[in-house]
């Protein structure tokens, strides 16, 4: 599904606050992997999800995805067939529409902006039939301003919005840390049922170590820019929670290292 | 104050509630105050004058619809593609508009159609009430009508939508797939192409006018907008642009008070810049004494509490 070959990304090159976000990745991601990346702060975690989703200037390298070459594909494009959710709940909604303009808009992803009125009657009931999955009432909601929702909701509704289509490939960057206990839990049962249900390629960021190893067929750990650990699913299995935050601790003492000697 | 002075500020009004409809697009669609309006309204009325010394004043309104668009494209490709910030945009275009309409009058400083053609001409002269002729601002009505209509359509399409949310959250439509920089070019074509068909009018409604008449039109546009919204809460786009059309008029009909109180012309700029000031300022500010109290609101408020002693009966809540 995704190659990346040799990927460098440096930021403020030249000057004194030159940073390299991500040294020489290479990633291979098959049809229907579901990843999870944990690293601490400034590991270059979100950096690789920009590359790929096109957000970020790439120095050198190439991605590869669904069979071409997107290195240089602009963002808009890209996003036929990647799905995205940030951790601001605010950012995937438009706040003075309604959510069924919102989810309109979603579903004429990839397809041209033609002057066809937006919202029919046959699309409504399409509409709450997706929403009622939800389980959240936003299905009696659907003229609603999306600024009069709560967080969850609107990240609710942000996963219905990218995943309606079916994207071929699931951006999830730490989509749940800023809600509460328990619509995080809800939220990220929900993504779980739709990536099961429709098999999508996922790559999430999490810095709920339980979540990572709970979640996916694959964890990947970052530092400094390289992906330092792949565990597949027996090692995930077989890896209990002091493992893990041994392999953190050794991230740690490596930083400390390198910031003496540094 | 008369009732032909009355009527003549309601047709001016008119005229400039087109350009407030254009400028509502990108002033609070896209949130971007555009100052190319400044130099498109004068491209309109030039190009229409033009055209009407020429005999052809429907073509005229036409071509200037056209011209508006071309600039307000420019605007938007000097901010989407060379990275200009946006109001500085407008104001290069705005500035390099300055030697295009002046080439475009023939090299001087006004137009005067008197005894010519233009399509106020072709229309029955004898609807008089007052002494004054109604059937220009009819005509005038029956275009905002149509422009109403055709506005609020376009942004309950999937392309007027996804201009709405362009101006509301632009890294969601660009997350679903969506080139936010035409989506801002259309905007400010659009906008424009209001703009230069408002000055097409009104050089054809007046029958005379200079190329430095373009100033202060986006406070002017600004002012309307604002003084709409305070009239109408807003919430839907149709009474949206109904508010900003009502807006352009009682806005006009406030400067001609204000003529009979003794304005100087002169003066109506420095006078439009304080409305607007005050327009903006007052539906914003919070008195700090007092946090719940906002002038916006109580004077919505006021307004309610009339309408329902009026016993109509509505539920505003």
């Amino acid at each position: 599904m995704i190659d990346i070959k040799n990927l460098n990304i440096v930021f403020n090159e030249g000057s004194f606050h030159e940073k390299q976000a991500l040294k020489n990745i290479n990633l291979h991601i098959e049809d229907g992997d579901f990843i999870t990346l944990i690293g601490s702060n400034g590991a270059g975690k979100s950096t690789l999800l920009n590359a790929i989703s096109g957000h970020t200037y790439i120095n050198s390298g190439e991605i590869h995805a669904a069979g071409r070459n997107i290195t240089c594909m602009k963002e808009y494009k890209r996003y036929k067939f990647i799905g995205r959710l940030f951790q601001d709940p605010f950012q995937g909604t438009a706040p003075s529409l309604t959510i069924i303009e919102n989810l309109s808009l979603a579903y004429s992803r990839g397809k041209r902006l033609s002057l066809v009125p937006a919202a029919s009657k046959s699309d409504r009931e399409f509409y709450v039939s997706v929403l009622s999955k939800l389980n959240m009432g936003l299905e009696d909601r659907l003229d609603t301003p999306v600024k009069l929702l709560s967080g969850g909701q609107r990240q609710a509704l942000t996963l219905i919005m990218a995943t309606m289509l079916k994207p071929k490939l699931l951006l999830l960057d730490e989509h749940t840390a800023a809600l509460d206990p328990k619509t995080s839990v809800h939220i990220m049962k929900l993504t779980e049922d739709i990536i099961r249900k429709d098999r999508i390629t996922t790559i999430m960021i999490t810095h709920n170590l339980a979540d990572a190893m709970k979640y996916g067929n694959k964890t990947l750990v970052m530092n400094n820019g390289e992906i330092i650990c792949t565990l597949n699913q027996e090692e995930k299995e077989s890896m209990t929670m002091s493992d893990l935050m041994k392999l953190y601790g050794n991230i740690g003492a490596q930083i400390s290292d390198v910031n003496i000697l540094g | 104050m008369s009732a032909i002075t009355i009527f003549g500020a309601i047709d001016q009004g008119l005229i400039f509630a087109i350009l407030a409809l254009g400028l509502f697009i990108t002033f609070r669609i896209l949130d971007l105050p555009d100052l190319t309006v400044d130099g498109s309204f004068v491209t309109g009325l030039a190009v229409s004058g033009m055209m009407c010394l020429q005999g052809h004043p429907f073509l005229g309104l036409f071509l200037s619809l056209l011209a508006g668009f071309i600039a307000g494209s420019v605007t938007g490709l000097l901010h989407t593609k060379l990275k200009i910030n946006a109001i500085l945009s407008g104001i290069l275009t705005m500035t390099a508009l300055y030697s295009i309409n002046f080439r475009l009058m023939g090299l001087k400083p006004s137009i005067i159609l008197y005894n010519k053609t233009t399509v106020f001409t072709f229309i029955d002269k004898n609807l008089m009430v007052n002494n004054f002729n109604l059937s220009k601002g009819l005509v005038i009505c029956v275009i905002i009508i149509i422009l109403i209509f055709l506005l609020n359509s376009f942004l309950k399409t999937r392309l007027g939508l996804a201009l709405r949310a362009t101006g509301d959250n632009e890294s969601m439509m660009t997350a679903n797939s969506v080139n936010t920089d035409f989506m801002k070019i259309l905007a400010f074509a659009l906008c424009n192409s209001l703009v230069s068909l408002s000055g097409a009018i009104y050089i054809q409604y007046n029958q005379q006018s200079s190329y430095t008449v373009g100033t202060g039109m986006l406070v002017l546009s600004i002012a309307s907008i604002i003084i709409g919204e305070a009239i109408f809460s807003r919430k839907t786009i149709f009474i949206n642009l109904i508010s900003v059309v009502l807006g352009a008029v009682v806005y006009r009909i406030f400067i001609a008070f204000a003529f009979q109180l003794g304005l100087a012309a002169n003066d109506l700029k420095i006078f439009s810049a304080f409305i607007v000031i005050i327009a903006i300022s007052l539906s914003k500010m919070k008195l700090s004494v007092c946090k719940n109290f906002s002038p916006k609101v109580s004077m919505r408020k006021i307004l309610l509490l009339r309408k329902s002693t009026k016993g109509k009966g509505v539920n505003y809540d």
